[in-house]
C-alpha cells in the first residue's frame, strides 16, 4: 500500500507541477500552455525492432489565449483538478463519471464545461500523455467488459478468486488490472486464447475447451478494452504464456489482432504496456473457407468500407510481413469474410472440438 | 420657358373659342358640385383629364394638345371612306391659335406633379414649403414652418358632434368621426416666419404662371421657374373651385393682409376675389398660405411624412411642425441656429458655356472686344485668363463680338479655345452646401425623430418606416437571445440615438461645373442602428435642399450611387442595384441650376459630370464607412474573444487554483491582465488579415468604371 501511495503522490505532483508552470507563464506575461504528444497516425511509428506501435516525438502546444484552444485549455485543468482530487481521495472512477463530475454550466451562459462525453474523454487522454502517467494512475477507468476463465487462482484487491469456478459467464475483467489490484496465485495454463466474441467463448466455456486444453479462455467483446488488453500483456509476459488471438476473417477482426499485438495508434504511448508482439494468430484465415471446406453461402460479402478498410491494412508498416499480405491480399481477392460463426455450420462444436485443436496441432498461425 | 411666358401673356387679346369659355366660366361657378372641373369642361375629349390624372408623368413632346385632337374627335363621325380633302388650311388656320401656359398646365399637370390627388397633395405642401425656405434664407431669416393637412371630410362628421375640435396640436379626438378614405377634400395650410408680401405682388405671386424672382438669375434656390405655387393654386381652384387664400405681412407696425386670389386660367393672369387688412395677426412677418385640394391623404400621406422628414434632414436650420388630422403635433426641432451661407448670384463660367449659348451670349454682348465680352460674360475670367482664350483662338483681323454672334467658325475657334485655356472654378460662394458638419446634425436630429415615431403611429407613417420598424423589433429579439456583447469603445462618427449606435459620414466634395453652372454634391450615410440589415439601403436624394421621392430609377443620382461599387465598402450589392446593408445615404446636388428631367423635379438629368462627383463623394464616404465596419468587426471580434476569455479564465483559475492550493483570485487577475496584452497583439494579425481581404476586393474590376469607358 505504501507503493501505491508513492505512485499516487508522484501523479499528484505532476499536475501540480503543470499547473504552476501555467501561474509562472502568466506571471511572466507569456500565454501559458500545455504541451501535448500528438495522438495521431502522423505521429505514430512502428518500431521494427520491438515490433511496437510507439509515439513519435511531435508535440503539440494547447495556448490559452488562442480562441481554438482555449476551451480546451479549460477543459485540460479542470480534469486535472478532478483526478488530483481523486487521486487525494483515494477513490477512482469511471470516465463517465469524470465527464459528471466536471460538467457545469460556465457563468451566465448557456454554455457548459463540457457538451458531451466525447469532449472529455480525449481530454483526459491528452492528460495522461501530458503528464505521462497511465489513466490507472489518475484513477479513471473505463467502461469494463470482458471475460476470463481458465486453470488459473487470482488475487483481486484481496479477493482470491479461482477462475475454474466462474459458472458459465466467467469472470469479469476490472479495468485495472495493476499489479496493486489483480495478482497471480497459481496456474496450470499453457497458454492463453483471447477470442473476439462474447457468443464464441461462451461455446468454448460450455464445452469446456479450458479444462481440456490447460488455458486461459479471454473474451473482449469485440476490441478488447485496456483491461483486458493489459491483463492479457501481463499474464504473457509474468508467466511466460503464449497467446493466440482468435478473430473473425473480416478486416475489424485482423484488426483485433493487430492492436493486441503492437498497441493502437490512439495509444500508442501505452503499446508497451498493452501489446504483445508474440501473440498468434490463429482464425479466422482467408484460406480457412477451403482448408475447412466453408460453403460459400456462410461468407459475408465485403461492403466498400471493408475493402477501404483491407487496402489501408495493407499499407500498414506493421502487415508488411509476406504472410499477412498474402492473408489480406486474398481476403480482397475473393471478397468475402466469414464470422467465427461460420464454423458451426461444420457443427455446434467444430470450433472447439476440431478447428482450433487442428490449427495448433498443425502449429497454423500466423504471427 | 421665358419666350413662352411672353406668348402667353400676349395671347390676351385673341378671341376665345366655346371650348375655353365655358372652361373659364366654370373656374367662376360655386365649387359644390364641381369635381374635376376640368375633366368636365373639356367636350371635344371628354375621357382625356382624366385618363392623363391618372397616368404615369411619361414625357410628353407634342406641346399643341389642345387642337389636334379637338380636330379629330369633330372629324371622326364622317366614315373614312374616300381620300376626301376634309379641311382646307384656310379652315385650319381658323382653328390655329395659341395656347396659354396656364391652359396647357391645366391638360398636362402632371408634368408639374399634380398627376393623381395623392402626389398633388404632396406637390402642394412641396411648393409653398419650397418658396417658404427660400424666402427666409433669402431674408436672412431663421425659418420656422408650420406645416398641417386638414381634413374637411373629418371635420364636417365632427362638426356634427357636440364638441368640435379645432386643429391646434392638441389631443386627436376620440376617433368617432373616419378619416377621409381615398380621394376628399382636404385643405394644405403652410405658415412661415419669413420676410413677407408686399401687397401689391402677392396676386401676381399666387395667380400667375411662371412669374418669379428666380428664373432669370444663375443663383442656388428651391425654386427655379415660378411655376409651382401658382400651379398649386391652380390646381385647388380646378378641383375645388376655392380659390387660394394668402395672409401676409411684412414686418413689426405693418398691417397683415388677406387675399383670395383666382387665376383666369387662359389669361394666366390674377383675379383677386377678397382683399381686406387684418387687424391683428399672430405672425410679426411671414406668409401663410391656405389651399383647398382634392387628396387622397389615405394613400398620398407616406410621401408628404416623408416629405417633410427629408425637408426637416436637409434644411438643419429650419424648424418644422407637422399637424396632420387625428395626429398629435410632430416638431422637427433646428438643429443649428446658423443660417446657410447666402447664395450669391454668378455669371456663367467659361467652360461648360455650349457653342449656341456662347453665340448668343456674344450677340447680345455690348462689349467692344471679344477680350471685354469674355471679361463681363463670364465670371473667372481675368484679363489675363482673356488674353489667353484669345490667343488661343488666333483669330486672323480684328473680331467682335457681334461677330462671333454670326459666324459660326469663328464662334467655334473660340469655343475651343476655352476649352482648352485652364480657368479657376466658379466662384463657389454661388453656392450653398449643407456642409459636412450640419448635414451631419441634420441626420442625427432626423434620425432622434424617426426613433422617437414609437410604433404606435405606425399606420400613421410612411409605409416604407413601418417595416423598418418591424424589422427593427425583430433584430431587437435577436439581439436579446444573444449573449450581451460589451459596449465597444466610442469611435469617431459613431452616434449613440435611442439606445441604436449609428456611424455617420459625411464628405462635401468641391464645387464642379456642369453647362457653365457651378453644382457641389454632398453624400451623407448613417450606418447601422435599426436600419434593416437584409434591405437595400434607403437613398435620399435631394437638389437644393428639396427632397425628391419620385422617379428613383429615372434619376441621375440613383444610377451613380448603384454604379459605385460598394462590394469595395464591405457592403453586399446585387448586380445593377442599390447596395444591400443598415444605412440610410443622403445624396444632395446644389447647383444654381439643377438639370431635373422634368418640370416636377422629380429626378436629375443625368449629366455625366455630375454623376462621377456623386460618384466620388460616394466612394469617400464608403471609403470611411469601410474603415467603421472593419473596425467594427474588430471590436465584435475583440468583445466575443474577450468575452470567450473571461469566460474561461474564470474556470481555469478557480481549477488552477484548487490544484496548486492558492487563492484562485490573484490567479484570475494576473490573467485578466495577460489577456489585454495577448488580445491586441493578435488583433494587429486580424486587422491585417482583414486589410488585406479588403485590397482584394478592390483590385477587382470595377463593373461601373467599365461601363463609363
Amino acid at each position: 500500500m505504501a507503493r501505491l501511495d508513492a505512485v499516487s503522490k508522484q501523479t499528484a505532483q505532476k499536475i501540480e507541477k503543470l499547473a504552476e508552470t501555467v501561474v509562472r507563464s502568466v506571471k511572466g506575461g507569456k500565454n501559458p500552455f500545455v504541451e501535448i504528444p500528438i495522438r495521431s497516425l502522423a505521429n505514430v511509428k512502428f518500431n521494427e525492432k520491438r515490433r511496437l506501435i510507439e509515439l513519435g516525438s511531435q508535440r503539440q502546444k494547447r495556448y490559452f489565449f488562442n480562441v481554438a484552444m482555449a476551451k480546451k485549455f479549460m477543459q485540460t485543468f479542470l480534469v486535472s483538478d478532478a483526478c488530483k482530487e481523486l487521486i487525494e481521495g483515494g477513490k477512482t472512477t469511471s470516465i463517465r463519471d469524470l465527464y459528471y463530475i466536471t460538467k457545469h454550466t460556465i457563468g451566465d451562459t448557456k454554455q457548459n464545461t463540457f457538451e458531451e462525453q466525447d469532449e472529455s474523454d480525449p481530454i483526459i487522454e491528452d492528460l495522461e500523455v501530458a503528464l505521462d502517467a497511465l489513466r490507472e494512475e489518475l484513477h479513471l477507468f473505463a467502461s469494463r467488459k470482458g471475460s476470463m476463465v481458465g486453470p488459473i487462482t487470482i488475487r483481486d484487491t484481496g479477493d482470491t478468486i479461482d477462475l475454474r469456478r466462474m459458472g458459465s459467464g466467467g469472470w469479469a475483467v476490472p479495468s485495472i488490472v495493476e499489479e496493486n489490484v489483480i495478482e497471480f496465485v497459481r496456474h496450470e495454463a499453457k497458454y492463453i486464447l483471447l477470442i473476439e466474441k462474447d457468443a464464441v467463448w461462451t461455446r468454448f466455456n460450455e464445452d469446456k475447451f479450458w479444462k481440456r486444453e490447460k488455458c486461459i479462455i479471454l473474451q473482449g467483446g469485440g476490441q478488447p478494452p485496456r483491461g483486458v488488453r493489459r491483463l492479457v500483456q501481463r499474464l504473457h509476459s509474468e508467466l511466460k504464456l503464449p497467446v493466440y488471438v482468435l478473430v473473425d476473417n473480416d478486416p475489424w477482426g485482423f484488426y483485433i489482432y493487430s492492436v493486441m499485438k503492437q498497441g493502437s495508434i490512439n495509444l500508442a504511448y501505452e503499446s508497451m504496456r498493452m501489446a504483445v508482439p508474440d501473440a498468434r494468430f490463429v482464425g479466422l484465415s482467408s484460406f480457412d473457407k477451403d482448408k475447412y471446406k466453408l460453403p460459400v453461402n456462410v461468407a459475408i460479402r465485403m461492403d466498400d468500407g471493408d475493402n477501404n478498410r483491407a487496402k489501408q491494412m495493407l499499407a500498414y508498416p506493421w502487415f508488411q510481413a509476406k504472410q499477412w499480405q498474402r492473408e489480406i491480399q486474398e481476403m480482397v481477392r475473393s471478397g468475402l469474410k466469414f464470422e467465427l460463426e461460420a464454423l458451426s455450420r461444420r457443427g455446434i462444436s467444430f470450433i472447439t472440438e476440431e478447428y482450433l485443436p487442428r490449427k495448433l496441432r498443425d502449429r497454423d498461425w500466423l504471427e | 420657358m421665358a419666350s413662352r411666358k411672353a406668348t402667353a401673356a400676349k395671347g390676351k387679346g385673341r378671341p376665345a373659342a366655346r371650348v375655353e369659355k365655358a372652361q373659364l366660366e366654370l373656374v367662376q361657378v360655386e365649387p359644390a358640385p364641381a369635381r374635376r372641373g376640368g375633366a368636365r369642361t373639356t367636350k371635344a375629349a371628354p375621357a382625356a383629364a382624366p385618363r392623363r390624372a391618372r397616368a404615369r408623368p411619361e414625357p410628353e413632346p407634342e406641346l399643341l394638345p389642345a387642337i389636334e385632337p379637338a380636330a379629330e374627335a369633330e372629324e371622326a363621325p364622317e366614315a373614312p371612306k374616300a381620300p376626301r380633302r376634309r379641311a382646307t388650311a384656310e379652315q385650319m388656320a381658323s382653328k390655329q391659335r395659341e395656347i396659354s401656359i396656364s391652359e396647357f398646365f391645366t391638360k398636362n399637370r402632371h408634368l408639374l406633379g399634380f398627376d393623381n390627388p395623392s402626389k398633388a397633395l404632396l406637390t402642394t405642401i412641396k411648393e409653398a414649403v419650397d418658396n417658404s425656405l427660400d424666402a427666409c434664407e433669402e431674408a436672412g431669416i431663421l425659418p420656422e414652418i408650420t406645416i398641417e393637412v386638414r381634413d374637411l371630410g373629418l371635420e364636417s362628421t365632427e362638426a356634427e358632434e357636440p364638441a368640435p375640435k379645432r386643429a391646434g396640436g392638441a389631443v386627436p379626438p376620440a376617433p368617432k368621426a373616419e378619416l377621409t378614405k381615398g380621394e376628399g377634400r382636404f385643405v394644405v395650410v403652410i405658415e412661415d416666419n419669413g420676410p413677407g408680401i408686399v401687397k401689391a405682388q402677392a396676386p401676381k405671386i399666387f395667380g400667375k404662371l411662371l412669374y418669379g424672382s428666380k428664373f432669370h438669375r444663375l443663383k442656388q434656390s428651391r425654386g427655379q421657374q415660378g411655376i409651382g405655387i401658382s400651379a398649386a393654386a391652380m390646381y385647388g381652384q380646378l378641383t375645388t373651385g376655392r380659390p387660394i387664400r394668402v395672409t401676409s405681412r411684412t414686418g413689426k407696425g405693418k398691417p397683415a393682409h388677406f387675399f383670395e386670389i383666382q387665376i383666369d386660367t387662359r389669361k394666366n393672369n390674377p383675379v383677386v376675389t377678397e382683399d381686406r387688412q387684418l387687424d391683428e395677426w399672430h405672425q410679426e412677418h411671414g406668409t401663410r398660405v391656405e389651399l383647398e385640394i382634392v387628396a387622397n391623404w389615405q394613400a398620398g400621406q407616406r410621401f408628404v411624412n416623408r416629405y417633410v422628414e427629408h425637408t426637416a434632414l436637409s434644411n438643419p436650420h429650419a424648424t418644422v411642425h407637422y399637424l396632420r388630422p387625428r395626429q398629435q403635433l410632430l416638431t422637427f426641432p433646428r438643429a443649428t441656429e446658423e443660417l446657410p451661407k447666402e447664395a450669391v448670384e454668378i455669371k456663367p463660367h467659361p467652360h461648360g458655356v455650349e457653342l449656341g449659348a456662347l453665340m448668343l451670349m456674344a450677340a447680345e454682348s455690348k462689349a467692344r472686344d471679344v477680350r471685354g465680352f469674355l471679361q463681363s460674360g463670364f465670371s473667372r475670367v481675368s484679363g489675363q485668363v482673356a488674353d489667353e482664350i484669345v490667343k488661343r483662338a488666333a483669330f486672323k483681323g480684328r473680331v467682335r463680338p457681334r461677330d462671333l454672334g454670326e459666324d459660326r467658325t469663328l464662334a467655334e475657334k473660340l469655343h475651343r479655345a476655352i476649352g482648352a485655356t485652364k480657368i479657376m472654378n466658379p466662384p463657389t460662394n454661388c453656392l450653398s452646401p449643407i456642409g459636412d458638419e450640419l448635414m451631419k446634425r441634420g441626420l442625427i436630429s432626423f434620425l432622434n425623430v424617426v426613433e422617437t415615431e414609437g410604433p404606435e403611429a405606425d399606420e400613421q407613417l410612411d409605409l416604407d418606416q413601418a417595416t423598418k420598424k418591424k424589422a427593427s423589433r425583430k433584430e431587437k429579439a435577436a439581439k436579446a437571445a444573444a449573449p450581451e456583447v460589451p459596449d465597444a469603445p466610442p469611435e469617431e462618427g459613431v452616434e449613440k440615438i435611442k439606445g441604436h449606435n449609428y456611424f455617420i459620414a459625411t464628405v462635401t466634395r468641391p464645387p464642379k461645373v456642369y453647362r457653365g453652372n457651378p453644382f457641389q454634391v454632398e453624400v451623407g450615410l448613417a450606418y447601422g442602428g435599426s436600419w434593416p440589415a437584409d434591405k437595400p439601403i434607403e437613398l435620399f436624394r435631394f437638389a437644393n435642399r428639396v427632397p425628391l421621392l419620385f422617379q428613383r430609377g429615372a434619376c441621375g443620382t440613383t444610377e451613380a450611387i448603384v454604379k459605385t461599387d460598394w462590394r469595395n465598402y464591405l457592403l453586399s450589392q446585387p448586380k445593377g442595384s442599390l447596395p444591400v446593408g443598415p444605412m440610410a445615404l443622403l445624396v444632395h446636388i446644389a447647383s444654381v441650376w439643377v438639370p431635373f428631367t422634368s418640370e416636377a423635379k422629380e429626378a436629375v438629368a443625368h449629366y455625366p459630370e455630375i454623376m462621377r462627383e456623386i460618384q466620388l463623394a460616394a466612394q469617400e464616404c464608403g471609403r470611411k464607412l469601410a474603415a467603421h465596419i472593419r473596425k467594427k468587426q474588430h471590436a465584435d471580434y475583440q468583445a466575443q474573444r474577450r468575452g470567450i476569455f473571461e469566460l474561461y479564465i474564470q474556470e481555469v483559475a478557480q481549477a488552477i487554483g484548487k490544484i496548486t492550493g492558492k487563492s484562485p483570485e490573484p490567479i484570475k487577475r494576473e490573467f485578466l491582465r495577460l489577456a489585454d496584452r495577448v488580445t491586441e497583439a493578435e488583433l494587429a494579425e486580424v486587422d491585417a488579415a482583414l486589410e488585406e481581404q479588403s485590397k482584394k476586393l478592390t483590385k477587382r474590376p470595377r463593373r461601373a468604371e467599365n461601363e463609363d469607358e
